[in-house]
């Protein structure tokens, strides 16, 4: 069974694409590294590999989680399955 | 042999090297040309060119100094003519590096003129480099041996895999003894608490947090956005890197889960403080950082990337790894190992870990890297502000 994503920690909010060309609306197979968990999650936008996908609902100005641990904040709203990036992510430094 | 000893240079000062380079070390930018004269005429040397080394001051200049002598001393290098514009710092480099014990020689062109240095450095280079030619190799231990790390144009399958597998290898081989460093403070932004917390003891874990304030004062003062395209790089958002955060936490798997470093390091400063692991304050730019760990002395580099980083040294191997298919397939000739079987699952850390120790042996055996192969060569010295 492939795995489409992989997420660092249980805490996350974003996991990985590991695969490449997966088109939007595709069920998507994802693996928990820490817990080694496997979850399932609907894609809602194509994401390319190596980028991130939101594994729940993200409001705006919400602390995004990879790592378990804080790596910025969201700016526009984030639905469970959308491709998250520079459009709707940024730092919290600088 | 064992399975973790190699074979290695052993120079006068007991120090192992893993290449048995003759360089040419031009002091300062004017010395260039003739430095690359002597290293055409003789076969086998290696000229240093860089941009600086004239009017520069205070902590710069020592800096400058620090590199260019630790460059020279480095084991990797058998011996080393130095080439300035004048006799005196040309003296003063020729003099660090001869503590070493090994062969070093400098010429000043002031009134001599570029060809007449060039045949006189010349003569002497092609004493050196036969002379070198009759080293031998000896079985050395891994507590000889020193190991630097710095990952390039990374992404989202750094963190993942290539970066564990560096720290994989470093929690295998602390305990053994061997000698290794990290660096790249700007990289550290947003997981400075957790870095600081991998110190050995909180003085060391506070040391640390001065360095890393301290840099963040010269981006704070010098910035004109919050540097997205520059940390992370441009590379990096293509890969999916959003943030220096995210960025930071990627970075930080190179030193694995459980090692803890035991000093903080000025830029290419050795290490004093016997095996373990170092932190150095470095620029995150992949050839300053790789140029301060070989003056530092280190003789082996672990580079992970993600998108595709091409940088090579001209006197310390770097191996790259990578974790992303796509730039294992599209960039082979680049990459030393592939472990992007990781994010199939279907190679583990450990095993990758494992796969990393047995290219880097043969690599210290003598193995040329990829970047060796395709000339890489990059020597970039770190300058901390204008010249005077």
């Amino acid at each position: 069974m492939t795995t489409h994503f992989i997420v660092h920690d249980k805490a996350d909010t974003v996991g990985v694409m590991v695969v490449e060309n997966v088109p939007a609306g595709e069920n998507l197979t994802g693996w928990i590294m820490e817990t080694d968990e496997t979850i399932t999650l609907k894609a809602l936008d194509a994401v390319p590999l190596g980028h991130k996908i939101a594994l729940n609902e993200i409001k705006a100005g919400d602390t995004v989680l990879k790592y378990g641990h804080d790596v910025g904040r969201a700016v526009a709203a984030i639905g469970k399955g959308n491709h998250v990036h520079v459009h709707n992510m940024k730092t919290k430094r600088w | 042999m064992g399975r973790y000893q190699f074979f290695g240079y052993r120079r006068e000062n007991g120090r192992v090297g893993i290449r048995n380079h003759v360089v040419i070390l031009p002091l300062d930018d004017l010395s260039n040309a003739a430095a690359e004269a002597v290293a055409n005429n003789i076969k086998g040397t290696l000229a240093l060119p860089h941009a600086y080394g004239r009017l520069q001051f205070g902590e710069d200049l020592e800096l400058h100094f620090r590199t260019l002598i630790g460059t020279g001393s480095n084991p990797n290098v058998a011996a080393c003519v130095v080439i300035g514009i004048e006799p005196g710092w040309t003296g003063r480099i020729v003099d660090g590096i001869a503590k070493t014990g090994k062969p070093v020689a400098g010429f000043a062109i002031e009134g001599n003129g570029d060809i007449t240095t060039i045949a006189n450095a010349s003569r002497k280079a092609r004493e050196f480099v036969q002379w070198a030619s009759e080293k031998q190799r000896e079985t050395c231990s891994i507590e000889e041996l020193f190991v630097s790390t710095k990952c390039g144009e990374s992404d989202t399958t750094s963190g993942l895999g290539s970066c564990p597998t560096v720290g994989n290898l470093i929690d295998k081989l602390d305990p053994l003894k061997a000698t290794t460093c990290f660096g790249e403070t700007s990289e550290l932004t947003g997981a400075e608490v957790v870095c600081a917390s991998r110190a050995a003891t909180k003085e060391v874990g506070e040391r640390f947090m001065q360095v890393f304030r301290a840099y963040q004062e010269v981006i704070e003062r010098h910035k004109t956005s919050d540097l997205s395209e520059s940390q992370p790089t441009k590379g990096n958002i293509i890969g999916g890197l959003t943030t220096i955060e995210e960025k930071a936490f990627g970075n930080l798997q190179k030193i694995g889960k459980k090692t803890k470093y035991i000093d903080v390091l000025k830029p290419a400063e050795a290490p004093a403080k016997g095996p373990g692991l170092y932190y150095m304050d470095t620029s995150s730019a992949a050839a300053e950082c790789v140029t301060l760990q070989a003056a530092a002395g280190f003789v082996v580099h672990l580079f992970p990337t993600g998108q595709g980083n091409v940088i090579g040294n001209p006197i310390e191997p770097v191996i790259k790894l990578t974790a992303n298919p796509k730039t294992a397939r599209t960039m082979s000739e680049h990459i030393d190992l592939d472990v992007s079987g990781i994010l199939r699952r279907e190679m583990t850390l450990d095993q990758a870990g494992d796969q990393l120790i047995e290219i880097m042996l043969r690599t210290c055996n003598g193995r040329l890297t990829c970047a060796e192969a395709l000339g890489h060569r990059e020597f970039v010295m770190t300058k901390l502000y204008q010249s005077a």
